[in-house]
């Protein structure tokens, strides 16, 4: 079993407004040295056993459902899940 | 004619749709559920508005997967009318029908009003029975409704006449106004505005009517019986 960790963000040349808003109300909290906000998402996956290279089979989860390419970047993080 | 109004768990518009086509223009209409396998027997798909699959992950993200899904494709590449509003435009572009994507609104909004949209291009069969460059009155109803695609794609969408309709103010960011698209064969049009919702003077207003009148019009004039 393996635990992936998967983080989409929205790509930079596209705007966040939820990112704008968030770091407006922390520049008008006195935060103003927050130079910039970006919100994305965090999924975590269980993988059960498979003959797939998990790899592949993530990048294509990604590309198929998980993020939407035009708008968007992902990266991931694969742990081993010890079991109890 | 002969219409299916797709159904997702979520759908929200799909009696107004259906309203438009059977009370108003006279059109036969059903409802076809999201898992339904064939839909050889419809002249027009309509996808209606509404929040598919609670608009998890992302609006239009996972209805793309619905198994009536296969068919709207095959629809679509038989060359039949297949028009996608609100959320049924954002299921078009997470499908891959359209090209592009539907963000938040820039200014974080949900929007209900009616506005302003011109007719970028009359020469489509969902068109046609509008004036080119004529400006009618549609409601709004969306959250997401930012259009946004790279430059190739916006020029290529430019170059094609597939812009049909924008906006004649900017309120929600979307990329040069763009309220709808079209297809590059141009039998399938996503637009965020809900013509269904302008179909009679008694809710307001009906020209979001002659967007239906075109369809059955184009359809009556290449099915004419010669008996």
């Amino acid at each position: 079993m393996k635990k992936v960790k998967v983080y989409v963000t929205l790509r930079e040349s596209v705007l966040d407004p939820q990112g704008s808003a968030v770091m407006g109300s922390l520049h008008k909290m006195g935060y103003g040295e927050v130079a910039d906000v970006r919100i994305g998402k965090y999924l975590e996956l269980v993988i059960g056993d498979s003959e797939r290279d998990v790899d592949s089979l993530v990048n294509e989860l990604c590309h198929r459902l998980l993020a939407n390419t035009v708008i968007e970047d992902y990266r991931y993080e694969i742990e081993e899940v010890v079991s109890q | 004619m002969k219409f299916a109004v797709i159904v997702f768990p979520g759908s929200n518009c799909d009696l107004d749709m259906y309203h438009a086509v059977k009370d108003e223009l006279g059109e036969e209409a059903e409802y076809v559920w999201h898992d339904s396998k064939d839909l050889s027997s419809y002249d027009g798909i309509l996808l209606p508005g509404g929040f598919s699959y609670g608009d998890y992950l992302r609006c239009g993200a996972i209805a793309q997967f619905s198994g009536v899904m296969d068919e709207v494709r095959k629809a679509a590449e038989a060359g039949k009318p297949v028009l996608g509003i609100c959320n049924g435009f954002q299921i078009l572009t997470e499908a891959g029908l359209l090209p592009g994507v539907l963000l938040r609104n820039k200014n974080l909004k949900f929007m209900c009003r009616t506005v302003g949209l011109k007719v970028e291009n009359n020469n489509t069969l969902f068109t046609n029975e509008y004036e080119q460059g004529e400006e009618i009155q549609i409601p709004i109803a969306h959250g997401e409704g930012n259009y946004y695609c790279d430059d190739a794609t916006y020029n290529h969408l430019k170059e094609n006449n597939q812009i049909v309709f924008t906006y004649a103010d900017d309120f929600n960011g979307s990329r040069n106004n763009i309220a709808g698209i079209i297809n590059e064969r141009g039998n399938v049009l996503g637009m965020m505005p809900h013509p269904e919702r302008a179909v009679s003077e008694l809710i307001g207003g009906k020209d979001g009517l002659a967007l239906f009148r075109s369809i059955v019009k184009q359809w009556r004039e290449s099915h004419v019986s010669h008996a």
